[in-house]
């Protein structure tokens, strides 16, 4: 059956019916392209969903104020709850069992200017608990420390993207730069894995940002990171604790769900990791249903070409071909061409994703798309075995008809 | 098939010997095509026995069928049933291939069989480059190229123009002279009486059965 002879007769029918071959490998190849790109671009999405919440710290509380609901104590509805530095203090005195890091943020558009270079950026006010809770990589330098928390000290650290835009090649340690009209003195260059959105900040201390405000002492966040050993439940009784506390300190109805938020960052990401597992069989989805769109569309053109081909086998069988070698012959032919088209296809598909690389990532999120191998060469074999079962069944048929009726079959 | 059968033939007693060239004619619908078809293993019988080169043929399965065929018997058809992606040489070499011959043999017999058709030169050109009795000629090349004990040609000469038609005939003669059984359908007189013996058929009986004295085609190809 698979003697050198027989392939040298598949080869010599498939390079003379060039239409025939190339429609039917051309639906294959297409079918695994197409397969491995949508698998690919699934696995970049959710790359870019785990990028984007694994770049900070999970172990992470984060409190917003904002307007209350409910009148409460001689206040009205509707009143706005502001966080300040007072508050900073009183968590760090109250909770020493919980905390392990607390620290502000302000965030603050504005204009940077470096020489002729300026462009728009936002400038977090923080404090050196900062680093750890978003896992702030330093590249170069340090990051804001106590002493610049103390003495307001006009030093900033800068985003990659941010030295990159407006220092190019130039080393900008030391270098001053204009920050919304206030002159400030690089003293690190840092990276964050969350891409380069997270690399356009630029970090400076709280304090410095609060006397640049007239001296005042408000923040609009708080970020807190607990210890880890006190786990999830240890976690949520905390911020069951805080929150009371918070209500309490700022005259907040105990039952109002407004007023004091607290988020907390391990629940959101418990929450974004199965928005990305719904994704992730989404794109299962519609590449399985690619698959089977491949799957059918072999399939009639197996039935097309064994129908175009039935005067010709009738052929054969009047000159002897019994009906298993003209099976087996229609068989060996697709399962040759789809296999080959199958690894173009796979081949193809594999290459693009690999050119594509991260290029999607800021427009489309969809971060190093890849498939792993094995996926791809199972999918590619299925395809093949059901081309095969495809032609067998119209093929079967074929070589039961009598010759006669085959050659009749103008 | 549908599933109502049609009696086309209604008891046929014939017996051809070795070296005959058998002319089977008939109008249309007196079952001569079907009498061919029977012989030529491509069509069963509901009844009765066939004996070929003293083998009963009988309960044939398409296996067996597809042997016979190969080893005892070639076909020519009106529509000449040439692969067409297949040149001359290879069509020829069609039936070798299922007789299980090497690829060089294979070639070699195809083109000895082209040669004796006058069609060496044209080997390697397709069938739509051909005309029409080349195009006959590569079919009866082809049912030769297997050595089988008789040749059926169907209306060997019914696409064919009369000039073109005598050539063929005369191609039959030729091969009937070196010793092999042929059996031609066919409605024409002329052709039926180039052959040795005219078998007569109406309405699915023998109605006629002559020797008669045979029309020699000029050789000229």
């Amino acid at each position: 059956m698979f003697s050198r002879d027989t392939w040298t007769e598949i080869f010599d029918t498939i390079s003379k019916n060039k239409l025939r071959t190339f429609l039917s490998g051309f639906t294959v190849a297409i079918g695994i392209f197409i397969f491995i790109i949508l698998t690919g671009f699934g696995n970049g999405l959710t790359n870019t969903f785990q990028s984007f919440f694994g770049d900070d710290a999970t172990n992470i509380l984060r409190v917003f104020p904002n307007r209350t609901s409910k009148p409460y104590k001689g206040y009205k509805a509707k009143r706005r709850i502001e966080l300040d530095n007072s508050d900073l203090a009183d968590i760090k005195l109250n909770f020493p069992l919980f905390l392990e890091g607390i620290t502000p943020r302000i965030s603050r558009g504005a204009v940077v200017k470096y020489k002729n270079n300026s462009d728009n950026y936002q400038t977090r006010g923080v404090g050196p608990a900062h680093q750890a809770a978003e896992k702030t990589i330093l590249m170069k330098g340090r990051f804001i420390n106590e002493d610049d928390i103390k003495n307001k000290t006009k030093y900033i650290v800068i985003g990659r993207r941010v030295a990159l835009d407006l220092f190019g090649e130039e080393d900008p340690m030391g270098k001053f730069i204009d920050v919304g009209d206030t002159v400030f003195k690089i003293i690190g260059v840092f990276q964050d894995s969350g891409g380069e959105y997270e690399e356009s900040y630029l970090y400076i201390p709280y304090t410095t940002r609060q006397l640049i405000e007239k001296g005042n002492d408000k923040v609009d966040q708080i970020i807190l990171s607990y210890k880890p050993s006190i786990g999830y439940t240890g976690a949520m009784e905390f911020e069951k604790k805080l929150r009371l506390f918070l209500k309490n300190k700022k005259s907040i109805d105990p039952t109002d769900q407004s007023g004091i938020f607290i988020r907390n960052v391990s629940e959101d990401l418990k929450r974004n990791q199965q928005f990305a597992g719904v994704l992730q069989y989404i794109v299962l989805f519609v590449a399985i249903g690619t698959l089977i769109a491949g799957i059918i569309g072999i399939s009639n053109i197996m039935v097309f070409v064994v129908k175009e081909r039935t005067k010709e086998l009738g052929i054969r069988k009047a000159l002897g071909a019994t009906p298993k070698s003209v099976i087996s012959m229609i068989l060996q032919e697709s399962i040759f061409i789809t296999i080959i088209s199958g690894y173009f296809g796979l081949f193809s598909g594999m290459l693009v994703l690999r050119n594509i690389g991260s290029a999607l990532e800021e427009d489309y999120f969809i971060k190093d798309p890849s498939i792993d191998l094995s996926t791809a060469i199972i999918s590619t074999i299925i395809l093949v075995i059901f081309g095969a079962v495809a032609g067998y069944i119209p093929a079967k048929r074929a070589a039961s008809i009598k010759p006669i009726v085959a050659l009749r079959d103008e | 098939m549908g599933s109502n059968s049609l009696h086309v033939l209604k008891g046929i007693n014939l017996q051809i010997e070795k070296g005959e060239l058998v002319a089977i004619m008939g109008s249309s619908g007196s079952g001569k095509s079907t009498l061919l078809n029977i012989l030529g293993m491509l069509d069963n019988a509901d009844d009765g026995s066939y004996h070929l080169d003293d083998v009963l043929i009988e309960n044939l399965d398409e296996k067996k069928a597809a042997k016979y065929r190969n080893k005892f018997l070639g076909f020519v058809f009106q529509s000449f049933n040439l692969i067409n992606y297949k040149n001359a040489l290879e069509n020829v070499a069609l039936p070798l291939y299922y007789q299980g011959l090497a690829r060089k043999e294979r070639q070699k017999h195809a083109l000895e069989y082209l040669d004796n058709v006058s069609l060496k030169p044209w080997a390697t050109h397709l069938p739509s480059e051909l005309s029409g009795g080349q195009k006959q000629r590569v079919a009866i090349a082809r049912a030769m190229a297997s050595r089988p004990k008789v040749l059926l040609a169907d209306e060997p000469t019914g696409a064919l123009d009369s000039t073109t038609s005598y050539e063929i005939m005369g191609l039959i003669q030729k091969i009937n002279n070196e010793g092999k059984t042929i059996l031609v359908v066919t409605h024409e007189d002329d052709i039926a009486n180039m052959c040795k013996r005219i078998v007569k058929l109406k309405d699915g009986i023998i109605v006629e059965d002559k020797k008669i004295k045979q029309i020699i085609v000029k050789q000229n190809v």
